[in-house]
C-alpha cells in the first residue's frame, strides 16, 4: 500500500466517520438521557433526505430547502415526543421499543405514500460542485469536503455546549443521574423534549447534507441505524465525545477493513464492538 | 416472425376447438390471479411496475382470460423471505388461485418454491433472476418471463473483450444474486482471453462505495464491470463519475444498473454502457405500441419489470385463449403454457425445456438520459439448464 492510497482511504474513513458521528450523536443523547432507545432514528435520517429533495424540487435551491427542512425536522421530534413518548416514560423500556418500532413502520409508509417508491438525487449544490484531483486518476468531490468541515464544527458547537454552558452541566448530570436533577428543581420534561427535538434535528440534517452524496430511496435509514447503534456502544451510551471518537473508529474500520481483509468486510464493525465490549463493558467513554 | 404466425394460427385454431368442445362450466368463474409481489419497502417501484404490465395485458383483451372473467389477489410480499412460504399458503390453499405470479427478490423465490414443489401451483416469476429456479429447483409448474443474472450478464464478457478491454475489476453486494451475474461476465470474459484483476465484494446492502474507488483507482484496470440495483446502483454510478473515473476506466454494468433510474442518475449515467434484455428505446411494432399503451395507462414510461409484468400477462393470455379458459386439466395447461410464443416489445420470446426465456439481450448505452440500443448482444440467447430436463 503506497502512502497517497492511503492518505486517501484515511481521507475516505474520515468523512464516513464524521457523518456517522452526526447521526450517532442525537442517538447518544437521546438514549443516554431519555433512556429511550429510539429505532426509528434511522427513519428520521431518511426523512431528511427525503424533505431536503422535496424542497430543493420546490423552492429551487438546495440550501433554502435546508433551510426550510430543519424547522420541520425539529416540529417532527416534538410532535413524537409530546403526543407518544410523553405517555410511555412511566412505563418499561420495551413500551418504548415497541412505540419507536412502530414508528419506523409509520414513517416508511408516509415516505411511500407521500414520495413513491422510486429511487432520487439531489445534484450537488453550487458553489460545491466541483472536484480536486488527488492521484493521477482520482478526484475528489469539493462538496465531500465541505460536508466533513460541517460535522466537524458541529462536533465543536455540540462539545462546545455540553462542556461550558449551563444546559450542558444539566444534561450531563442528566445523563449519571435523572432523580437527583430533577430533584433540583430542573424540569426534566421540558429538558427531554428539547433533547429528543435536538436529536432528531441532529439526525434529520445528517440526512439533508448527505443527500447529494448518496441516492434517496426507500429504507435508506435501515441500514444507517444498526451502524450508529453500534457507533454508541463502542462510545459509551449518553457520551458524545464517545459517539465522535466511536464514529471514527467505525469510519476507519469500515474503510480500511472493506480494502485490507474483504472476507471479513462486514463483520469488522461488529468484531470492534465486541472486543470494546469485552475490556470495557460501559463503552470507552462512559 | 414466422413461428409467430404459425403459433397465432394454431392459437385460433384451437381457441375455436376449445369453445365448441363446450367449456360452460370453466366460463362460470373468474380466472384467479395470485400476485405475491412488493408494495412496500425497497422494491415496491419494482412490484408496482410489474402489477401494471401485467394488468395492462389482460385489459387489453377487455379484461378477461379466455373467456372468463378474472379476479386479482394482490398480497405484498414485503420482499420478505422469511415470509415467503406463508403468503404462498395462503394464496394456494386461502385464496385458492389458479396461477401465482411472483415475486421480485430472489430471497422470497426461494420460499415461494418450496411451497410450489409441494402444491404444484402453477407459478410465474415476473423477476427475480436466481439461476436455480429454471435449474436446480427444476419443477414442471415453474415458469419465467423474466430473465437470470447469468443470461443478462454473460453477453457483455464478450461485448468487454471486443472493446479492447483487457484487465478487468468486478464489484458487487456480497450476495447470490451479484454473485451469480458477476460469474456470467467472468465466464465469457475470460474464456475470451481477458484477465479479471479483482473481484470486489461489497457487504450487502452498503452503499458506502469511496475505499472501494479508491482501491480501483489504484488498480487502474482497463474497465470495470459492476451489478448494483436500485438505491445501489445509483449511488455507484454517481461516485464513480464523481470521483472522476469515468472518463479514465469506462464503467460497465448489467442493465439492472441503471433501470429505472435514468432521472435518478442524470449526467452521471451518460455514457455507461450495460447488457439488458430489454430498452425502452427498441424500434420494434410490439414495443412501439405497449410504451405509448403503457404511458396513457399510468402516465409514465415502462421500464424491463413493466415489460416482464406485460409479457406475464401476455402469456396468460395466449395460453387461456388456446385452452378456451379451462384451466382444470394441469397437464395440458403447462404444454400450452410452455409452448407460448410472443411477439413481445423485448423482442421474440420463447420457452426453454427448464421454462426460462429465450430472448435477445442487447447493448445498451445512456445518450440524453435514455437506453439507447447499440447493438443485439446476443441473439435469442438460452441459459445453462443441463441440471433440468423436463
Amino acid at each position: 500500500m503506497d502512502l497517497a492510497f492511503f492518505s486517501v482511504q484515511l481521507l475516505n474513513g474520515l468523512q464516513y466517520g464524521l457523518l456517522l458521528f452526526l447521526i450517532a450523536s442525537g442517538l447518544t443523547l437521546i438514549f443516554g438521557i431519555m433512556g429511550i432507545i429510539n429505532l426509528a432514528h434511522g427513519a428520521m435520517y431518511m426523512i431528511g433526505a427525503y424533505l431536503v429533495y422535496d424542497l430543493t424540487l420546490r423552492l429551487g435551491n438546495f440550501w433554502l430547502a435546508i433551510l426550510a427542512a430543519i424547522p420541520i425536522a425539529i416540529v417532527l421530534g416534538l410532535i413524537i415526543e409530546r403526543l407518544f413518548l410523553d405517555t410511555l416514560y412511566k412505563r418499561d423500556h420495551l413500551y418504548q421499543v415497541l412505540l419507536t418500532f412502530g414508528l419506523i413502520l409509520v414513517l416508511n409508509e408516509a415516505q411511500r405514500i407521500i414520495w413513491g417508491g422510486d429511487v432520487h438525487r439531489v445534484a450537488v449544490p453550487a458553489p460545491f460542485d466541483a472536484s480536486i484531483q488527488l492521484t493521477d486518476n482520482l478526484q475528489y468531490s469539493v462538496y465531500r469536503l465541505f460536508v466533513m468541515g460541517v460535522c466537524l464544527a458541529l462536533a465543536g458547537v455540540i462539545y462546545w455546549v455540553m462542556r461550558h454552558t449551563r444546559l450542558g452541566i444539566i444534561i450531563r448530570a442528566g445523563a449519571v443521574n435523572r432523580d437527583m436533577v430533577e430533584g433540583l428543581g430542573i424540569n426534566v420534561r421540558t429538558l427531554f423534549t428539547l433533547i429528543f427535538s435536538v436529536g432528531v434535528a441532529l439526525t434529520a440534517f445528517a440526512g439533508m447534507i448527505a443527500a447529494p452524496l448518496t441516492s434517496i430511496a426507500p429504507g435508506m435509514g435501515d441500514s444507517i441505524l444498526i451502524t450508529c447503534f453500534v457507533v454508541v456502544v463502542i462510545g459509551g451510551i449518553g457520551s458524545i465525545k464517545g459517539a465522535f471518537w466511536g464514529a471514527i473508529i467505525i469510519g476507519m474500520a469500515t474503510t480500511f477493513g472493506a480494502v485490507l481483509i474483504p472476507s471479513l468486510a462486514s463483520m469488522v464493525i461488529y468484531l470492534i464492538m465486541a472486543a470494546v465490549l469485552l475490556v470495557k463493558p460501559r463503552g470507552l467513554f462512559a | 416472425m414466422k413461428t409467430f404466425k404459425k403459433t397465432s394460427l394454431a392459437t385460433l385454431l384451437s381457441a375455436t376447438a376449445m369453445l365448441s368442445a363446450g367449456s360452460a362450466i370453466a366460463n362460470e368463474d373468474p380466472v384467479k390471479l395470485g400476485l405475491m409481489l412488493p408494495y412496500s419497502g425497497t422494491y415496491t417501484a419494482l412490484g408496482e411496475a410489474i402489477t401494471n404490465g401485467l394488468k395492462l395485458a389482460i385489459e387489453q383483451e377487455g379484461g378477461q382470460l379466455g373467456g372468463r372473467d378474472v379476479e386479482y389477489v394482490e398480497l405484498d410480499s414485503e420482499a420478505d423471505p422469511s415470509k415467503a412460504p406463508q403468503n404462498m399458503s395462503r394464496l394456494v390453499n386461502g385464496d385458492d388461485v389458479d396461477f401465482v405470479i411472483g415475486p421480485v427478490h430472489s430471497g422470497v423465490a426461494m420460499g415461494m418454491l418450496r411451497v410450489a414443489k409441494q402444491t404444484g401451483a402453477i407459478t410465474i416469476i415476473p423477476n427475480a433472476g436466481l439461476g436455480a429456479a429454471t435449474n436446480e429447483l427444476c419443477m414442471p409448474n415453474v415458469f419465467r418471463t423474466s430473465f437470470s443474472m447469468w443470461q443478462d450478464s454473460y453477453p457483455m464478457g464478450k461485448v468487454a473483450y471486443d472493446q479492447g478491454h483487457r484487465k478487468i475489476v468486478t464489484i458487487t453486494w456480497d450476495y447470490a444474486g451479484g454473485k451469480e451475474d458477476l460469474a456470467g461476465f467472468e465466464e465469457a470474459f475470460t474464456a475470451e482471453g481477458g484477465e479479471i484483476v479483482e473481484q470486489i465484494l461489497v457487504p450487502f446492502p452498503s452503499t458506502e462505495f469511496q475505499s472501494y474507488l479508491t482501491q480501483i483507482a489504484s488498480l487502474e484496470p482497463d474497465a470495470v464491470y459492476t451489478f448494483f440495483a436500485g438505491g445501489g446502483g445509483v449511488s455507484f454510478v454517481r461516485d464513480y463519475a464523481s470521483a472522476g473515473l469515468k472518463e479514465s476506466i469506462p464503467l460497465l454494468g448489467s442493465g439492472f444498473l441503471t433501470e429505472g433510474n435514468l432521472s435518478a442518475l442524470g449526467d452521471a449515467g451518460e455514457g455507461v454502457m450495460t447488457t439488458l434484455h430489454y430498452a425502452e428505446t427498441l424500434e420494434n411494432d410490439a414495443n412501439q405500441s405497449f410504451v405509448s399503451a403503457y404511458e396513457n395507462a399510468y402516465g409514465e414510461l415502462p421500464d424491463t419489470y413493466a415489460v416482464q409484468g406485460y409479457d406475464t400477462g401476455m402469456m396468460l393470455v395466449q395460453a387461456l385463449s388456446v385452452l378456451g379458459g379451462d384451466t382444470s386439466n394441469q397437464e395440458r395447461l403447462i404444454d400450452v403454457l410452455s409452448n407460448v410464443h410472443l411477439a413481445s416489445p423485448r423482442g421474440p420470446l420463447s420457452f426453454s425445456d427448464s421454462h426460462h426465456p429465450i430472448q435477445n439481450v442487447y447493448l445498451r448505452e445512456i445518450r440524453d438520459g435514455k437506453h439507447e440500443v447499440v447493438r443485439i448482444a446476443h441473439e435469442n440467447l438460452e441459459v445453462p439448464d443441463e441440471a433440468c430436463q423436463m
